[in-house]
């Protein structure tokens, strides 16, 4: 992995967790929960905090995400072709950043109201496409994991059996 | 507070019927204005306020049916530390602002021209022109109609209260036991209703003026297009050498109060808490959230930059190669 994989691969990371933290803050839950009552999380229950650290964070996920798209089709290094993978997660993002910008843009002041359906709406959607993210790349990483540590198993045991075979 | 020959006897039979002795060319005014859609704004001018809660008892008149129709026992919720509130056993107060009270009156005691005075301020919802408690609503339960009018939908709203916390005046007041969290999981999401001052939006929608304004003996609410109510309330407050209170308050609010002392001083002196408002300033609590709204439109141009430069750097890396 090179150095800028690895920056942008952590900065994915770091902006995701926090996305989903403060996202999920904008529901009346940390406080019910008494989970911003644990030292350090107290924020959790400041809706104009964790409102303004998901829009910052969210600034970094759309710059994050317009970034990685041209740099992956600029880099002529990359001559593969973009797994369905990627294709997936692509998917999810730009569901994410759709609907977000659009509960953004009813935020503003002087936008036409939007009607009690469509904000649900919107809203369940950004939470569905955050879930499947999560879940997705979860999933990924337990395969990935185990799929490496069965092929370094297998090829351990297969070195094993040949230097048996070969005593 | 109340004066001794109330008009509480005209409300025995309808509010309407009592409200036709109110000025019939300012309400003829105001209710063509409201037909036309437009931003709509109440002045209240606190000087003229007896403090005779007529308004508080109209506006618990017309809104009744709206109130809260709990089922009891109430169902139980977790964790333990969740509290239920209920008002459905106190419905006549009138001291502060409730599920069943919508509007109060303040009162403060001041010094005008080295005299002792009593000034009663009828306080509700603001109706805020970015009205934090609908912005931030995650169910769309809180709406704002075009019109300036800010409501709370008692049909879809779950009763998390975010609407109270980020409201600057904690306006919103709950009770638990009705909506729609007992359909869903009423033992882990949502606790009841909010309610608050609605601008009488369903009279409005008749071209009808809200009930508290018509009601009112002493024409302390004027109502009609923004601009207009905003440029009398400038008038008036030079009038009297006065204050204005909500022109500015977080961000502005179609409600302006003009008082003869300033607002600092009422707050002071006004019994704060609970369901009972404070009159100090307040920030654009939206501010933040709307300059990083704008902040977002750069995002996608720093990220293709970003991917320029890197692009640009190893290609000139690469020639030298
Ligand atoms: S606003 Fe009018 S009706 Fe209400 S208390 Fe004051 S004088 Fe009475
Ligand atoms: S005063 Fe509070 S409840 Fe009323 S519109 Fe403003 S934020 Fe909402
Ligand atoms: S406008 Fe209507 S709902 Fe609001 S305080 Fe007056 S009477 Fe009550």
């Amino acid at each position: 992995m090179t150095l800028n994989d690895r920056i942008t691969k952590f900065l994915y990371i770091i902006t995701l967790t926090f996305l989903t933290l403060t996202g999920f803050a904008q529901m009346p839950i940390f406080k019910r929960y008494r989970i911003a009552d644990i030292p350090g999380l107290g924020w959790l229950a400041e809706f104009y905090v964790t409102h303004s650290m998901h829009y910052i964070f969210a600034i970094l996920l759309i710059g994050l995400a317009f970034y990685v798209c041209v740099d992956y089709f600029s880099d002529r290094k990359k001559e593969k072709r973009p797994t369905s993978q990627m294709y997936a997660k692509a998917v999810m993002i730009s569901g994410l950043i759709i609907t977000g910008a659009l509960l953004v843009f009813k935020n503003l002041p002087g936008t036409p109201p939007y009607s009690p359906l469509i904000v649900s709406m919107l809203n369940l959607l950004h939470l569905t496409f955050c879930m499947l993210l999560l879940f997705y790349s979860l999933i990924i990483l337990i395969i990935k994991k185990y799929l490496v540590q069965k092929t370094i198993n297998d090829s351990d045991l297969l070195s094993e059996k040949k230097s048996y075979f070969q005593e | 507070m109340r004066p001794e020959i109330t008009r509480r006897a005209f409300l025995k039979g309808s509010v309407i019927a009592a409200c036709s002795i109110a000025s019939t060319s300012s309400v003829a005014r105001a209710a063509a204005a409201i037909k036309t859609g437009e931003p709509i704004a109440t002045l209240i001018d606190i000087s003229r306020c007896t403090g005779c809660e007529e308004c508080v008892h109209a506006c618990k008149e017309v809104n009744a049916d709206k109130y809260p129709k709990p089922a009891k026992p109430f169902p139980k919720m977790y964790p333990k530390s969740v509290k239920v509130e209920d008002w459905s056993d106190k419905t006549d107060a009138t001291e502060r602002l409730t599920p069943y009270n919508w509007l109060y009156i303040q009162s403060a005691t001041v010094d005008i021209n080295g005299e002792k005075k009593e000034l009663t301020i009828p306080r509700r919802c603001m109706h805020c022109t970015n009205p934090p408690c609908v912005k931030l609503c995650p169910w769309g339960a809180s709406i704002q109609l075009d019109n300036g009018i800010s409501r709370i939908d008692s049909d879809i709203c779950l009763g998390g209260a975010k609407c109270q916390t980020v409201c600057p005046w904690l306006i919103p007041q709950r009770q638990t036991g009705v909506g729609l969290y007992l359909d869903i999981l009423p033992a882990f999401a949502g606790n009841g209703v909010m309610y608050k001052c609605d601008r009488c939006y369903n009279r409005m929608a008749r071209g009808e003026i809200p009930a508290c304004i018509k009601i009112c003996p002493e024409n302390v609410q004027t109502i009609g297009p923004r601009d207009e109510i905003l440029k009398q309330a400038h008038d008036l407050a030079a009038s009297m050498n006065g204050y204005i209170y909500g022109e500015k308050e977080n961000g502005g609010t179609n409600t302006f109060y003009v008082s003869p002392v300033p607002f600092d001083k009422l707050n002071e002196s006004i019994e704060k808490g609970k369901g009972q408002p404070h009159l100090a300033s307040v920030e654009n609590s939206m501010a933040t959230g709307d300059k990083l709204a704008m902040a977002m439109l750069v995002a996608p141009v720093a990220g293709v930059m970003g991917a320029a430069v890197r692009f640009y750097s190893m290609s000139k890396k690469r020639m030298i190669k």
